[in-house]
């Protein structure tokens, strides 16, 4: 089953410093790229080629190389991780492109993700919001009851499941075209709300989750459902209907 | 030997660990204000630890190379967690756990930790369910188990086959809550450089800022390095990219003895390498094998066939099949632990019966499985496994058996603790997968995360206040002080040293080189002379490394290709180490096959009378021979048999 | 309820509700303009049109619907720019991700060229009826022969009805396409929604899309064409 190769392609790709300097586009011409291999050992190896050029390698952010850290970005020919659906960039493979072809690469587009370097953006917006509310008030010193005192029914651990499976990887809001991050909050909301676990806190969760959001410049959601499609992990809007209407019981409260 | 008092508290084994935390000193909470905990590496070890101290009251720097702490590594750990609770019935129990974990290592662990493990083992449930962790369920809504390799019972408890993702974020949600409280400081992006170690004691890390990369100097009264193992030496393995042994090394040459380096676990299913472009190995979850049935042709002219693309799998008739693993471990059958199922495979594939194009690779096959049980039921336990495989490999493994072949996938070396989790440098501890105590040579199947958390949530907690206890007089260590400006210093000249070799070669380059000579000499089989051949090709590497590489770009502001030189460096002195270490221990053990100690029919076998310690090295000064030093691992509580899984 | 309206969410809640409510003064809307396929006289729909014009409950709702529209466009237009600045810089490229549906992404086009529609439909008839009180009379009654506005618009105008019928029927399809992402749109943001009425959202705000683009659509076809 040995793959084709891909003979020659043109890697169109964003150059930029520093978050301080302007950037640009640059095209790198690579040959010989196995279809078998993955897009980022295809990046590795365009990124050798520069450096035996003598030119500074393209940072880009990656580090399982399995679709799990959400450490990957990438926006590649117009779509969040790239042409394929269900996976992280890292998980793309070079099947997916023809030989010959032009290959534009841009980091996340998401004004509450500036561009670190090159390829590379600061995600910190996010961690921001779960320090805002994103977990269970419990002490980590042991002595809880034990685990089974807890029944959760089995729809509600898939549904809590579902959400919890993201990664954080930011291809929501990339992929929106108002810069949203609704379908992360929604996810880390849904996934504590589906629990029992997650009952007592889930009112101030997700009005400070919100807040937080908000206060970090993300867009607002029109529903396009781009999030959805490009989520590595699949993560329904339905859980943003969720979030929405943990938010607007909570409040209506205040 | 004095430097290597392990500190194992008296008493019977089950007694332990209450009465060594009953005679511990404690850190009183107004106290626990005034000091400050500095912890490199948030994956379990790490992240747990760092939550459960800023939860005590102490000031806790957290460290990490990813953009975010819940990035790190145990994030791709898929199958499970193992812990004692028996709630199948099926006769489990903290011994019997204890016990699988020391046979599974071939009994070159530490019995006394190896209990505690297993011990707190259950209250670590407790605790992530308690944190919102989504842990599968039973229909009835109670915890579901499934089993795992090495083992007799179901004890392993999982989500999904993203169980790693899960717990790292319940840590990770852990940390937010400190986070928001303040209570923990999170630097992110960085990287630590060299541990700071002042009038005997470590008092603070050096970083580098990868993003504007400048360095910083952090102080504590206590330094954690939980970085994880250093499997990347071997370049292709199932680590993330990022992964790296450099904080573990930094330490080790300031004073930390490494132990068991040469204990590295091949995992059996990972898919198999494609050809000379790629940059990482994916892991296929061990929990494949409950269902599948892993085989190869039992034809030589089959598999070459095969291989030639004349033939496939589904033609070959049952008859044909070698189920080689249930034909040699008729009682553990295809879950015979992880060390022998590759070395299982690695024989089947030298005598000529691998498959795929490179040869270099066997079945792992669903047919009977689904035959057995039908689609929806296999779809509902590795669907998510399988849609990642058919991703890679374009092929479809319900249509087609999976190959798989063996890959780096572990490390149970690494730096050597006490019974604190105190390394030989006073106030350096060290948690997770970078230490070395329980896993003895080989680490079952779904024990790395309970380890990591054991050691973050219910262990460090303890141990560390009995070393701060001494220290609530002693101010935040000063970073203007003469020991943090001079590891600065040396930290600037490394940098310095490696831009100016101004050479020809990437530092893939020799990063693959490394690679290849681990692989081929330090890999899954080793032998005398084969180790010392190794030696010199390391030697001769570390030479051209220092006087042909290139990193293009400035030293200020980010740079991917210095963060990768810093840690090669330290890969290439690691991974010598091993090789003295395989070197020095001339009988097979878990992970460990010298090929000088085998039985007649090719099983790995022991030798307790010479070698029932644990190696553990002092760093001697670059391209010297380190000094061995000796731990000797008393077994009180069960009996050395040749581990044998037929 | 504080900062409730300043959120992200609450502004969409309102969005959302001047939606819903704008959808039923859509289907009044339509319900009555319906009436003339009923009654080619027009005598049905003209009674209609007098009943709307002086019964006091449909008066006191006036002013409440033209506030419903004015709060839509104007939270619209300050969800949109905050949107706008969420992300300062675009892609290079053209978005290839697969959205529920072109609308989705141009609601506020969309909304504004129904809009201008409706400034050219208040122009049209609301304006004659209710201001320069320029309409027809129906002399049994005394008064607005709505009936008559209509079908000369449509019948009377050479050439240009033609074009009257082509923008209206446009309106209609715009309405239709605004209307297939908002109506389900709106649930979702209230948040009624979840696995299994994801799909049933869809179809019912599909439905109800083609209902109001053909509903609207008809009459001045059936003026131009068939009268």
């Amino acid at each position: 089953m040995a793959d084709k190769i891909l003979k020659k392609l043109y890697i169109k790709v964003w150059r930029q410093k520093n978050a301080n300097t302007k950037g640009k586009f640059e095209t790198y011409e690579i040959e010989n790229i196995s279809q078998g291999s993955s897009f980022l050992e295809m990046m590795d190896i365009m990124n050798e080629s520069l450096v035996a050029k003598g030119i500074e390698p393209v940072a880009f952010d990656h580090d399982c190389r399995e679709g799990i850290c959400g450490m990957c970005s990438l926006y590649i020919n117009g779509r969040a991780h790239g042409p394929d659906t269900e996976i992280t960039t890292c998980q793309l493979h070079m099947r997916r492109f023809e030989d010959g072809e032009t290959i534009t690469i841009e980091p996340w587009r998401v004004g509450a993700f500036p561009v670190i370097k090159d390829l590379i953006v600061d995600r910190r917006s996010y961690d921001k919001i779960l320090h805002a509310g994103g977990y269970i008030n419990v002490n980590t010193l042991g002595n809880l009851p034990d685990a089974n005192n807890i029944l959760i029914p089995y729809e509600d651990y898939e549904e809590a499941m579902d959400a919890a499976a993201c990664i954080g990887c930011g291809a929501c809001a990339a992929s929106c075209k108002n810069s949203s991050a609704m379908l992360f909050v929604a996810a880390k909301v849904s996934h504590l709300a589906k629990l029992p676990q997650g009952q007592v806190e889930r009112e101030n969760r997700a009005k400070a989750m919100v807040a937080k959001m908000d206060e970090l410049g993300f867009g607002n959601c029109t529903n396009t459902g781009a999030c959805e499609a490009e989520c590595p992990k699949s993560i329904s809007i339905a859980h943003i209907a969720r979030l929405n209407r943990e938010f607007l019981s909570a409040k209506i409260k205040d | 030997m004095a430097i290597l008092d392990a500190k194992i508290p008296e008493g019977p084994l089950a007694q332990k660990w209450t009465n060594h935390k009953a005679k511990i000193k404690v850190v009183s909470p107004a106290n626990k204000k005034k000091l400050d905990i500095i912890v490199v590496g948030t994956g379990l070890a790490g992240g747990a630890a760092a939550a459960s101290l800023a939860n005590l009251g102490y000031n806790v720097k957290a460290f990490c190379y990813q953009d975010s702490a819940r990035r790190a590594h145990s994030i791709a750990a898929q199958g499970g967690i193992n812990a004692a609770k028996n709630y199948q019935n099926d006769n489990d129990s903290i011994f019997r756990l204890f016990y699988d974990t020391i046979k599974g290592g071939d009994y070159r662990g530490r019995e006394a930790n190896t209990y505690r493990l297993a011990e707190v083992s259950p209250a670590i449930i407790d605790q992530c369910v308690a944190q919102g962790v989504p842990f599968a369920r039973e229909y009835g809504g109670t915890l579901a188990n499934r089993s795992f390799g090495g083992v007799l019972v179901s004890r392993t408890f999982y989500a999904r086959g993203q169980t790693g993702q899960q717990l790292l974020l319940g840590a990770y949600a852990a940390m937010n809550r400190e986070i928001g409280r303040g209570h923990i400081k999170m630097y992110d992006r960085q990287e630590m450089m060299e541990v700071v170690i002042e009038n005997g004691k470590a008092v603070g890390i050096i970083t580098r800022n990868l993003v504007t990369g400048e360095l910083e100097r952090h102080g504590g009264h206590a330094v954690l390095v939980a970085t994880g193992g250093y499997g990347n030496v071997f370049f292709l393995s199932t680590n993330a990219m990022g992964c790296n042994g450099g904080a573990a090394m930094r330490i080790y040459k300031k004073g930390a003895h490494f132990a068991n380096p040469c204990f590295v676990q091949i995992h059996p299913t990972c898919i198999p390498v494609h050809g000379d472009q790629q940059s990482k190995l994916t892991l296929m979850s061990e929990s494949l094998r409950n269902d599948g049935r892993v085989w190869v042709p039992k034809k030589k002219e089959d598999a070459e066939k095969l291989r030639r693309g004349e033939m496939k799998a589904t033609d070959i008739p049952e008859e044909d099949r070698d189920f080689y693993l249930e034909r040699r471990y008729p009682s553990y059958g295809n879950l015979v632990p992880r060390d022998v199922a590759s070395r299982a495979a690695k024989e089947r594939c030298d005598a000529g019966y691998g498959v795929n194009d490179t040869g270099q690779a066997v079945f792992l096959d669903f047919k009977y499985a689904i035959d057995e049980y039908g689609l929806d039921v296999i779809k509902a336990r590795y669907g998510n496994l399988f849609q990642m495989y058919e991703k890679i490999t374009d092929v479809d493994p319900y249509e087609y058996p999976m190959m798989i072949y063996p890959a780096i996938h572990y490390t149970m070396g690494g730096v050597w603790v006490d019974y604190n989790l105190m390394t030989t440098v006073p106030g350096l501890y060290c948690l997770g997968e970078a230490n070395f105590s329980d896993h003895g040579a080989n680490r079952l199947g779904a024990s790395a995360l309970m380890q990591g958390l054991a050691d973050g949530y219910f262990v460090i907690p303890y141990t560390v206040g009995d070393y701060l206890a001494d220290e609530i007089q002693t101010p935040t260590p000063d970073v203007n002080s003469a020991a943090f400006l001079q590891a600065e210093e040396e930290t600037k000249a490394r940098i310095e040293k490696l831009f100016s070799i101004n050479g020809t070669q990437t530092v893939d380059h020799f990063h693959k080189e490394l690679g290849h000579i681990m692989w081929e000499y330090v890999g899954m089989a080793r032998n005398e002379a084969g180790l010392k051949t190794a030696i010199e090709k390391i030697q001769k590497l570390r030479k051209e490394f220092w006087s042909d590489l290139r990193i293009p770009g400035d030293k200020t502001g980010m740079n991917t290709e210095l963060e990768k030189a810093v840690r090669v460096a330290e890969f290439i002195d690691l991974g010598e180490l091993m090789a003295y270490d395989a070197l020095n221990r001339n009988e097979s053990c878990g992970g460990h096959y010298r090929e000088e100690s085998v039985t007649e029919d090719g099983e790995a076998k022991r030798d307790d009378e010479n070698f029932a310690y644990g190696a553990v090295w002092e760093y001697t000064g670059e391209g010297k021979e380190p000094i061995l030093h000796k731990e000797e691992f008393k077994f009180e509580n069960v009996k050395l048999t040749q581990r044998s899984y037929k | 309820m504080s900062n409730f309206l300043s959120s992200s969410i609450g502004k969409k809640l309102i969005m959302s509700l001047s939606g819903l409510f704008l959808v039923v003064f859509l289907l009044v809307h339509l319900s009555i303009n319906l009436l003339i396929l009923f009654d080619s006289t027009g005598g049905l729909y003209n009674e209609a049109v007098h009943f709307m014009g002086t019964n006091p409950l449909i008066k006191v709702m006036e002013p409440v619907l033209a506030i419903g529209f004015i709060v839509h466009i104007v939270y619209a237009t300050i969800l949109t720019l905050q949107n706008q600045k969420a992300t300062p810089t675009k892609y290079n490229v053209t978005q290839k991700t697969k959205t529920f549906s072109w609308a989705s992404k141009n609601m506020y086009i969309l909304g504004f060229a129904v809009l201008a529609f409706l400034v050219l439909h208040i122009i049209q008839f609301y304006v004659k009826m209710k201001i320069t009180d320029t309409a027809p009379i129906v002399e049994a009654t005394g008064g607005h022969d709505g009936y008559k506005l209509v079908t000369d618009l449509f019948t009377q105008h050479g050439t240009l009805s033609y074009v009257y019928c082509a923008v209206y029927v446009l309106a209609g399809i715009l309405l239709g396409l605004h209307i297939r992402h908002g109506f389900w749109s709106a649930f979702q943001t209230i948040g009624w929604n979840n696995y299994t009425w994801k799909s049933r959202l869809f179809t019912l705000a599909t439905i109800f899309a083609w209902v109001i683009a053909i509903g609207y659509s008809i009459l001045p076809l059936y003026m131009t064409f068939f009268l």
